[in-house]
């Protein structure tokens, strides 16, 4: 337990330091959520009910530049094999990471929201269900995201690999947290919103145990 | 293995793609001397400290660290073991303090600003502890490794090429912490190019060329390079 909160005290103090990055990551996903309101045309009922689709398609855009930032400062140094060596966990640096990368997430997407409001008029009262929709929904990014980060950190193609390697896997998460959002957005008459989520929560539970049991793996050769 | 031997290779063989870097390297390093490893660049010397350090694995052959093998007992080897490799190992973002403090922490050691500070001024770092290590020389890096890879209480520990990027200041700052892991009884394993330094303070010596162990014996007795070769000429 003490070594999983090294690592993410480590993670977030990284984060916080380079601050700048996520800036960045989020005005990437402002401008993905404007082009989609453009090529989806000005009428304001299919822009609405394909808000949630295009926030989490942004969200999950972001994820790949985010995620892939979260190793950067581990391999140019060496610093996690440093940390391995000294000796740390590699099961606490992963869940360290991916929980700080949640976290990085989860704000990404809440940043998002006023933006998703405003372009495709998606408003709601209920704020609640629609933060744990994206909390959940990050937490189904970010733990195969850290893991393919991870494997791909060192390898010359990574910017391309990532993306390539977990958008498919990350299909039932995207689809449920649409679909959950979709319902909080434009109404639940059939209350269906609660089986998505939990849905998007099983998934969740399998990617962060599975996930965390392969990283040792990966880290090392 | 006997009870006296802190690094034991046999028959090690490491390769890259189709290159064996390390070709069936034996050596046996009892614990508490400070042995030198040298050789031309490219011989193989930070691969053979990277194996032995548990971060690569061998191709062939074993390495045992205090009588545990690496790769089937990796995680109790690291607990032995201490590695200064060639990247710093730090994060640029950061500053020296900060480094130091995530390493404390997963060391179960004091993280507290003070006690860092005290560690950082024996490293000649105190003054700019709370700078980004991405605004640091290559040699205060070197100072910073350095500092963090004594934090460890390693019985071995692994100095690849300590003296690089340092100034006269930083070579007497290795020296000293070659005579204080001496006084310790701690095994040193390190690789350099200054073959007269080493000579002095070094107990035993090891000579890689080609990734295969050409010479081994006591330092004071290891010949110059251009000896090497003739003996290998010789042996053809």
């Amino acid at each position: 337990m003490n070594e999983l909160l090294a690592a993410l005290g480590k993670d977030l103090l990284l984060q916080w330091r380079t601050r700048t990055q996520a800036v960045a990551v989020f005005v990437f996903g402002a401008a993905a959520l404007l082009l989609f309101s453009f090529a989806s045309g000005p009428t304001a009922e299919l822009l609405r009910r394909q808000a949630a689709g295009f926030l989490w398609l942004g969200l999950m855009l972001c994820s790949t530049l985010a995620l892939a930032d979260s190793f950067q400062s581990e391999s140019e140094q060496r610093a996690m094999e440093a940390l391995l060596l000294l000796p740390a966990s590699a099961r606490a640096l992963y869940y360290g990471k991916a929980i700080a990368n949640w976290v990085q997430l989860t704000l990404l997407g809440v940043a998002l929201v006023p933006l998703m409001v405003v372009l495709y008029d998606a408003g709601t009262r209920r704020v609640v269900p629609l933060l744990g929709v994206i909390m959940l929904g990050s937490a189904g990014l970010s733990a195969p995201g850290t893991l393919y980060a991870g494997m791909t950190a060192q390898m010359r193609a990574r910017q391309t690999l990532l993306p390539l390697l977990l958008f498919p896997l990350v299909v039932p998460v995207l689809l449920s947290s649409v679909k959950a959002t979709s319902l909080i957005l434009t109404g639940d008459p059939m209350g269906q919103a609660r089986s998505w989520t939990t849905l998007l929560a099983a998934f969740d539970a399998i990617y962060w145990s599975l996930c965390g049991l392969v990283f040792p793996k990966v880290v090392e050769e | 293995m006997p009870q006296g031997v802190a690094v034991e290779t046999v028959g090690l063989g490491r390769r890259f793609g189709r290159r064996w870097a390390l070709a069936e390297v034996t050596l046996s390093i009892p614990r508490g001397l400070r042995v030198m490893l040298t050789g031309r660049n490219g011989s193989g010397k930070t691969t053979l400290l990277r194996v032995v350090s548990s971060v690569l694995s061998p191709d062939r052959g074993t390495v045992r660290v205090c009588g545990r093998d690496v790769v089937k007992e990796r995680e109790d080897v690291r607990h032995d073991i201490a590695l200064l490799g060639h990247a710093s190992g730090h994060y640029e973002a950061l500053t020296a303090l900060q480094n130091l403090q995530v390493a404390a922490r997963f060391l179960g050691q004091d993280a507290s600003r003070p006690a860092l500070l005290e560690r950082l001024a024996a490293y000649g770092l105190a003054a700019r502890a709370d700078d980004a290590v991405s605004t640091f020389s290559a040699g205060m890096r070197k100072r910073l490794a350095l500092a963090r890879t004594m934090m460890q209480p390693a019985a071995v520990v692994l100095l690849d090429e300590p003296y690089g990027e340092l100034d006269v200041d930083g070579f007497a700052l290795v020296d000293g912490l070659l005579e204080r892991m001496r006084a310790e009884g701690r095994t040193v394993l390190m690789s350099t190019h200054l073959l007269e330094r080493g000579r002095e303070l070094c107990d035993h010596a090891v000579a890689l060329e080609g990734g295969r162990l050409t010479w081994a014996g006591p330092a004071e007795d290891m010949p110059l390079p251009s000896s090497w070769s003739e003996r290998q000429r010789g042996a053809a």
